[in-house]
This record gives structure tokens, C-alpha cells and sequence, in this order.
């Protein structure tokens, strides 16, 4: 395969030069994105031709307690590098963040996923409804205070 | 009986064609007379076709030796199931080989698997179209109590919550012989059951 990850030092310098204070933080594997400006920086890397991320791996989310971290794993199936870009989502009551199914049609079911069982609403999705449980379950049992 | 031994063909090593040749001439030359036709039906049986027994015993024999089991699995257990289905185990030995598709022709379900409560009113409504009498067989430690998943949110802790189960085959999963040990065991079960004393009629879920 020989893909190359991205430094996210590097990546993060160019996202922040487009779009100045969209980028909280970056260490060399991953990039930290304000949850605010999550939906530009993605189409950002996913329309330039220099990042050409067309592939979504997938869409996951980490429950730290005093806030959600949603994670995304790209790919550029062209220029054959990767890239995970991450964002907080502060609250518990009515965690929210920019929906991406418009951008990567694989992210549809996987956001479904995440509002399931860890109550993220991802906003501007096409169908947000519970996935794996049935309609009308109550809480949300990925987050570490259910049960 | 007629004696077949002079039919029985030499194996030889060698030139292909040849042995060919020489094996069809030696049957050309030890098949000059036919064989005779079994007779051993003439005359009847001994005493006459006459079988003293009860309908009990030979409903419940005719039903146990010919259970078809309903064609679906849930988890992991349904690889042991389709295994004792294959020809290393072979469950048509038991007359259970036609796994049916449709419940109206199904006789028993062997619930192969982890039982969630979203996928419990599907397997209820399955149970429900099937047509008396019926069986349930409950395999590996997830249907028997939800196993290791007993406590989740999302699981059925045993399937006799929604359905009345005859058997139950512990094992994580049970191999094709402890399959095969619950089956045996079912029929046994439905032998002494018995025909004319009817069957339980459960309430319908609706």
C-alpha cells in the first residue's frame, strides 16, 4: 500500500494559514480542530488538491467525560497519504457538532452510530435516528455514565 | 443371493489403454450369463404384515425421526449448527436435513445465538408461524441464559423469556456432537410425549 501519514504539525500549518484559528492543536499523528469550524476544515481537505482526502476510513467518538472527542480518519486514495483529524464537543445534555455525511456519504451510518450510543447530535444529517437500539431506549450506553 | 464375486474387476499398474482393454474383455468374458433377480420378497413376510403397537409409539417415532428444523442462526453458534448440517457431522442421519426457509414448514427451531431484544419479536413472530406441533431447541450459553451478555443492555438473558424451550445445549459454542446429544435427547422427549395427549397452545404475542 505505502501510505504515508501525514505530520499533523505540517498539516495544521496549512489548514491554519486558510482558515486562521480553526486549529486548536496538532502533534505529529493527529490535527485538533475547533468544533465550530470542523465543517469547512474538512471540505477544505477534502476539495484542495494538495490533501485530496476522498476516502473517509471512518468516524468514531472518545467519552473523556468533561467532553466528547469525535475522531475522523482520512485517506487520499490518489496521493496515497492519511490523516485523523479530531474535535471537542463540550456538554452532556446536548453535545453537538457539524454534520460530514454530505461530504463523505460513508460518514452517514457511522454518525447514526455515534448519536446512538453516545449521544452526539450531528447537525444537518439527512436521518439522524438510532441505529443499532431500537426507537424509544433509553440513555445512551457508550458513555462511561450509563449504568 | 446371487453371487456378483466373478464381476469383481482386477486393479492393475501400467499402460492405461492396455488395462482398459483387458479389463473390459475379462468382464465380456465373466458376463455371458445375467444375474439373477432378487426374489427374496416372494412369499411375504413371516407373519404376515401384522405389527402390534401403539399410535403413540409410532406417531412419536414417525415425528421424532423426521424433525425439520427451522433455517436460521443468530451468532456464532450457527457455524456449529451449519458444521453438524455438513458432511463431517451429516444431520440428515437423524432425517433433520431439510432445513427449511419458510416457518409453516419448519417442526423446530434451533435458536443458534446470541438473542438481542431488537431482533426478539422477528424470532417470536418465526415461532408463531410455525405450525403444531413444534419444538425449540435452545444452543449455546447465549440462548440458554445470554451467556456472558446476560447483563447488557441489549440482550435477551435467555430465550425462554419469549419462547417455551425443550432442550437446552450449553457450550460457547457446543460442538456438533453436543448439538447432536440435545437433538437425541429432543427426540426422546417428543417419543414420550406422546400423540393423543395433544399439544400446548400458548397465547399469541400481538
Amino acid at each position: 500500500m505505502g501510505l504515508k501519514a501525514l505530520a499533523g504539525t505540517e498539516v495544521a500549518a496549512k489548514v491554519g494559514a486558510k482558515a486562521p484559528g480553526s486549529v486548536v492543536s496538532s502533534d505529529q499523528n493527529s490535527i485538533l480542530v475547533k468544533s465550530s469550524a470542523l465543517a469547512g476544515v474538512m471540505r477544505f481537505l477534502k476539495e484542495s488538491p494538495e490533501f485530496d482526502f476522498n476516502y473517509l476510513n471512518n468516524v468514531t467518538a472518545v467519552d473523556n467525560l468533561d467532553h466528547f472527542e469525535v475522531v475522523y480518519n482520512l485517506t487520499s486514495m490518489k496521493k496515497k497519504h492519511t490523516l485523523c483529524v479530531k474535535a471537542r464537543v463540550p456538554g452532556r445534555q446536548n453535545p453537538e457538532i457539524a454534520s460530514i455525511a454530505a461530504l463523505w456519504h460513508g460518514a452517514d451510518f457511522q454518525e447514526r452510530e455515534i448519536y446512538d450510543l453516545m449521544g452526539i447530535r450531528f447537525v444537518g444529517h439527512p436521518n439522524l435516528k438510532r441505529i443499532a437500539l431500537w426507537d424509544g431506549f433509553n440513555g445512551h450506553p457508550l458513555r462511561k455514565d450509563f449504568l | 443371493m446371487p453371487d456378483y464375486d466373478h464381476l469383481i474387476l482386477p486393479y492393475s499398474s501400467g499402460d492405461a489403454d492396455k488395462d482398459e482393454g483387458l479389463l473390459v474383455n475379462s468382464l465380456i468374458a465373466r458376463a455371458q450369463q445375467p444375474i439373477a433377480d432378487p426374489d427374496i420378497w416372494l412369499g411375504g413376510v413371516d407373519h404376515g404384515g401384522v405389527v402390534l403397537t401403539s399410535i403413540d409409539a409410532v406417531f412419536g417415532w414417525a415425528r421424532s425421526k423426521s424433525l425439520w428444523p427451522m433455517l436460521f442462526g443468530l451468532a456464532c453458534c450457527a457455524f456449529e449448527m451449519m458444521a453438524a448440517a455438513g458432511n463431517r457431522w451429516d444431520i440428515s442421519r437423524f432425517g433433520m436435513e431439510i432445513f427449511r426457509p419458510s416457518p409453516r414448514q419448519a417442526d423446530m427451531m434451533i435458536v443458534a445465538g446470541t438473542l438481542t431484544w431488537k431482533m426478539a419479536p422477528a424470532v417470536r413472530r418465526l415461532y408463531d408461524q410455525m405450525a403444531e406441533p413444534k419444538w425449540v431447541l435452545a444452543m449455546g450459553s447465549c440462548a440458554i441464559s445470554g451467556g456472558t451478555f446476560s447483563e447488557s443492555y441489549s440482550v435477551v438473558p435467555g430465550v425462554n423469556r419469549i419462547l417455551p424451550v425443550d432442550v437446552y445445549v450449553p457450550g460457547c459454542p457446543p460442538r456438533p456432537e453436543g448439538l447432536y446429544h440435545g437433538l437425541m435427547e429432543l427426540h426422546q422427549k417428543i417419543q414420550k410425549a406422546g400423540y393423543l395427549k395433544g399439544n400446548v397452545h400458548l397465547p399469541r404475542l400481538d
